[in-house]
């Protein structure tokens, strides 16, 4: 599903000349790997990890931040990956779900939680709601059921799992707060 | 999405180069929440961007000082929104923020950026099989004839009644806010009032600002008024959605409860931040009740012109501004 890259486009009559480039030298981290690339601008970071890094645990949806579903962490902070063009990652820090297990691979507390409380049926929106989920709580934004709701609003489940995965975060967040 | 050459300049001076070396199509690139989302509806196609969103000129905040709070407008819309001193003084200014979007996009998007937001009209956003006069000058307006339920009452022509989409700069608007700009020809300090254009025969045209201009900071006069504020926004649901109405107000009291300055703006109805001068000066000198609230409402709407689908915003938009300034009114220091 990346979007496609029409190849047939890119022939430019003269090359750009500093400090614009049509193809970008690019270091960023993730999950706490070294990443080193030459992207396109038209890149988005969801294509990116997608199709180039492997990473397809972050899902598309609508592609156009309206869905939640490509939430990752940039330097500790959620966006959504679709709009985030990829060449704007240089020298940050990304996590995406495929990060945020343990060292030996036991489930990040707010992943438990979600098979806890059944936060999930068809689960294409999981990893997107997992890494909102533990952005909101570390956000402190995760104190009351209503406040977890608005600040999760941001992330839509077709399945309607919605009850559940307020239940997960708020257990994860009362637990961090104890 | 069309190719597009790249700069990521250090500094605001290397940007403005860049940005004029680029020609007059190149644009700035924020957040990209916005213009990235467009280039890839094929609905913008600058052959070049110059990322601004890092510059450190741009991200600073300041609204401790005694005249005016400032804010960079590469500040990120989140945090601006848990400001302590606009949770405490300017709640209407923290709410048109954290109401807005989602907290994902209020992460990535910045308050500058924010202000220059395009239209959500689908027959804009839509591309290629849609008429459209913002999108593509003399080619007719889709929504006239077609569903606009989402579209504007105040400020339409015949040719475009595409809603101003976004909460921030209404609540801006309604504290006399204005924005600082530097381009090829220097600094100017820009009204908010002025920033936008209402569509009349040219909808293409939707600022005043020229091309290569960046917005540098936005400033917004302190008052007091605004500890009495609120900004109301009525979504089709709960949270994340664009307002069909939303009214921003402020009131002061004296202590018989009479009003002594008003603020009221809307969004959600109009097809730019609307200052509504007319339904504040109802208010200034009678005392806050429910009748003289809605008085001011029906006055803010006096011009308003339903399409095919919109009625209704008319007495939501009453509703909303009433509602409103019974919140602000609890809010206000006597
Ligand atoms: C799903 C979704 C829901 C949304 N819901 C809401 C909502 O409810 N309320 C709301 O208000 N907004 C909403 N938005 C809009 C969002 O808030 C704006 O897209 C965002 O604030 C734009 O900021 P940005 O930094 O991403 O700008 P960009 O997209 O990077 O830029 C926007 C425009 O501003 C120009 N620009 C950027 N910075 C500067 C500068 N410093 N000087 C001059 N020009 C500049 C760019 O060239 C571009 O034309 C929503 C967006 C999405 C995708
Ligand atoms: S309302 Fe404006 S933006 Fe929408 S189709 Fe008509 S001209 Fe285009
Ligand atoms: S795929 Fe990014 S928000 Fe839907
Ligand atoms: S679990 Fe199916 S979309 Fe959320």
């Amino acid at each position: 599903m990346a979007t496609p890259v029409r190849t047939d486009e890119t022939a430019r009559t003269t090359a750009p000349s500093p400090p614009f480039s049509t193809t970008v030298h690019v270091g960023f981290r993730v999950n706490d790997e070294d990443v080193e690339l030459d992207l396109d601008p038209r890149e988005s970071l969801l294509d990116v990890l997608r199709e180039r890094l492997e990473l397809t645990g972050t899902k598309k949806g609508c592609d156009h931040g309206h869905c939640g579903a490509c939430t990752v962490h940039v330097d500790g902070r959620r966006v959504v990956s679709c709009l985030t063009p990829a060449v704007q990652a240089q020298g940050t820090a990304v996590t995406t779900i495929e990060g945020v297990a343990g060292p030996g691979g036991e489930l990040h507390p707010v992943q438990q939680a979600f098979v806890d409380h059944d936060a999930l049926q068809c689960g294409y929106c999981t990893p997107g709601q997992v890494m909102s989920g533990i952005a909101c709580i570390d956000e402190g934004h995760a104190g009351d059921d209503a406040q977890a709701r608005e600040y999760l609003s941001g992330n839509l489940c077709r399945c309607g799992a919605y009850p559940g995965i307020v239940a997960a975060v708020r257990a994860v967040a009362d637990r961090s707060e104890g | 999405m069309r190719p597009f050459a790249y700069a990521a300049p250090a500094s605001v001076p290397e940007a403005l180069d860049a940005l004029v070396a680029a020609g007059p199509d190149a644009r700035f690139l924020a957040g990209g929440t916005t213009l990235y989302d467009l280039m890839k509806l094929g609905v913008e196609a600058p052959p070049a961007v110059v990322d601004v969103h890092r510059l450190p000129e741009l991200a600073v905040v300041d609204t401790a000082g005694p005249d005016e709070l400032v804010f960079g407008a590469g500040a990120r819309m989140a945090d601006v929104a848990e400001d302590p001193v606009l949770l405490r003084d300017y709640p209407m200014l923290a709410e048109s923020l954290a109401k807005a979007a989602s907290q994902q996009l209020r992460t990535m998007a910045t308050v500058g950026g924010n202000l220059l937001q395009r239209t959500r009209c689908s027959y804009f956003r839509g591309g290629a099989p849609f008429a459209c006069n913002k999108r593509e000058p003399g080619s007719g307006c889709s929504a006239l004839e077609g569903i606009d339920r989402a579209h504007a009452v105040l400020g339409t022509s015949d040719s475009c009644i595409a809603t101003y989409a976004g909460d921030w700069a209404v609540a801006l608007i309604a504290l006399d806010a204005v924005v600082d700009v530097l381009g090829p020809d220097g600094a100017r300090t820009v009204a908010l009032a002025d920033l936008h254009h209402e569509p009349g025969s040219h909808p293409e045209r939707e600022t005043t600002l020229a091309a290569g201009e960046l917005i540098l900071r936005i400033r917004v006069p302190t008052t007091r008024t605004a500890r009495g504020s609120t900004y109301h926004k009525i979504r089709d649901r709960e949270s994340y959605a664009f307002a069909l109405a939303s009214a921003a107000t402020a009131v002061a009291l004296d202590a018989d409860g009479v009003v002594t300055d008003a603020r009221i703006a809307l969004g959600g109805v109009a097809t730019r931040p609307w200052r509504a001068a007319a339904a504040e000066r109802t208010l200034v000198g009678a005392p806050l009740t429910v009748d003289t609230a809605r008085r001011a409402g029906e006055a803010a709407l006096a011009g308003a012109r339903p399409g095919r689908h919109n009625g209704f915003k008319i007495e939501l938009a009453v509703r909303t501004v009433t509602d409103a300034l019974r919140i602000a009114g609890e809010r206000a220091v006597q």
